[in-house]
């Protein structure tokens, strides 16, 4: 398929740096201020190499990436809140011109569904968002397989920064500040960790998965969130005497989205260590599955970026 | 708690936990003479709290034990017990059926920790079976108290959410299991 890029950060930058490895073609990439458009495919190291060099990554407006002959829009601009804008615009338009949508920009999935899925039910095209829900997990596809009329709950670890956090803290009795500058220094955690550590990236996520197991009806504002800056090293202290441990847990049912810190079996399997994600999905009739991987990064979003691709019916 | 909640495990008509209070002669092997009615007898013990120190007005030393069994043995237990000498004060009005912990986070000792743990055995129905304290930067600054509880197995999720809102009055902080997610 021609994909059509919007956002050259991480994740835009290894679609297009790998989308010949699945074998589609890339036919626009734009960042914020400049676009470049080949309908014969275009040569994505070049432009980025241009970008790196502080220079424009092409001539065109980022407007003229809507122009282009392309299958699916990939949407990969930063998330926002609210209105998720320009993300949600991007998407009404793709699927007004009954172009498929596939995207990594979690805003509109978690704040406006059910105006996605009505412009979606409106449109030729499909929209997908695997890569909003835990990186390269496959999450989404799982439910989707199962069906989500069968997935009573969605339960786990969706933020690598929060989990890096608090498995450094338990393992080397280390205050919270220490840790997030060390996080820091590894460039786990932003120069900015407020989202990772509030709770709201989590959150979002969540929030999403409801929405796929209630067809809608959640928005960041409905979900119960806390984060983990009040855990001190003394609670995981405590939680280990009796074999626990404590991580963000996010809870999503048809009922609700609920955040926060939660205390874990130390050998179960929601205590992953590190960066890693997991989660647990409950079901009707098969019990509960495990997945888990890596939750971020921009391969690994890529990959879930590119699967959806090839999940779209060809146009 | 057991790893697979599970209905369909109970036999006997089902488990429940109890709490009996003893008093016993402060001399070697008087507590394990003591318990051995109890595990003769069908009963699983789940903690024993023996309170060296503190006396009681004849001069023994008190004991509490949770016991779980399957409530038509447990007058077997305690007519055990009495029949072994064992003095018992009190034998279990109370129906816990399960255990669970949650860690408060916050100015736990200038909250009043003891009123704290008072409201949530009256508000929550539950019992505090056990308490461990962390102040490692002293008692002025943020502390964090693990509490296990006792709670009758189908009230868990009141007990809990009793727990959230004292803990809100008092501006501590909650940290609670994640109920049937623990696999």
């Amino acid at each position: 398929m021609r994909l059509a890029i919007l956002g050259a950060g991480a994740v835009g930058r290894s679609v297009a740096d790998l989308a010949p490895e699945y074998g589609h073609e890339v036919v626009a990439l734009a960042d914020s201020s400049h676009a470049v458009v080949d309908a014969a495919g275009i040569d994505a190291q070049s432009a980025l190499g241009r970008k790196d060099a502080g220079e424009p990554l092409g001539d065109a407006e980022p407007e003229a990436v809507f122009d282009a002959d392309y299958d699916v829009l990939v949407e990969a601009t930063p998330t926002t809140l609210g209105d998720a804008e320009p993300g949600f615009s991007h998407v009404k338009r793709a699927l007004e011109d009954d172009r498929h949508v596939v995207l990594a920009n979690k805003g509109p999935v978690a704040e406006r569904y059910e105006e996605l899925r009505a412009l979606e039910a409106e449109s030729a095209g499909s929209v997908r968002f695997e890569a909003t829900v835990g990186g390269a997990i496959p999450i989404l596809s799982t439910i989707e397989d199962c069906t989500p009329e069968s997935v009573t709950a969605v339960r786990g670890v969706l933020n690598g920064t929060a989990n890096f956090i608090l498995t450094r803290m338990a393992a080397e009795g280390l205050g919270y500040e220490h840790v997030l500058a060390e996080a820091q220094d590894l460039g786990v955690a932003e120069a900015d960790p407020t989202f990772d550590v509030d709770g709201t990236d989590a959150a979002l996520k969540f929030v999403i998965l409801a929405n796929v197991l209630a067809d809608g009806g959640f928005s960041l504002e409905d979900a119960d969130v806390s984060g983990i800056q009040n855990v001190p090293g003394s609670a995981l202290e405590l939680a280990a005497e009796d074999g626990r441990t404590i991580r963000l847990i996010g809870e999503a049912t048809r009922e609700g989205v609920r955040v926060g810190p939660r205390l874990v079996s130390e050998n179960g399997p929601l205590a992953v260590t590190g960066t890693r994600n997991i989660v647990q999905i409950e079901t009707r009739h098969a019990g509960s599955l495990h997945n888990s991987g890596r939750g971020a990064g921009g391969p690994e979003t890529a990959t879930a970026v590119l699967s959806d691709v090839g999940r779209l019916p060809r146009r | 708690m057991s790893d697979e909640p599970d209905g369909d495990a109970e036999t006997d008509g089902g488990v429940r936990a109890y709490t009996v209070r003893l008093e016993l002669v402060d001399e070697p092997g008087e507590l394990l003479r003591a318990l051995e009615p109890i595990a003769n007898n069908g009963g699983n013990l789940l903690s024993i709290h023996h309170e060296r120190g503190n006396l009681t007005p004849l001069g023994h030393i008190p004991v509490e034990v949770d016991v779980e069994c399957p409530p038509h043995r447990f007058d077997g237990i305690v007519d055990a017990l009495r029949e072994a000498g064992v003095n018992v004060i009190q034998a279990g009005a109370e129906r816990y059926g399960e255990e669970v912990n949650v860690v408060l986070v916050g100015q736990l000792v200038e909250t009043d920790l003891s009123g704290t743990l008072a409201a949530i055995e009256d508000d929550a129905e539950a019992a505090v079976v056990d308490l461990s304290l962390a102040a490692p930067d002293g008692i002025e600054e943020l502390s964090s108290a693990r509490v296990r509880l006792a709670v009758d197995s189908d009230r868990i999720e009141d007990a809990l959410s009793a727990v959230r809102s004292i803990a809100d009055e008092r501006n501590l902080s909650v940290v609670e299991p994640l109920p049937g997610g623990e696999a």
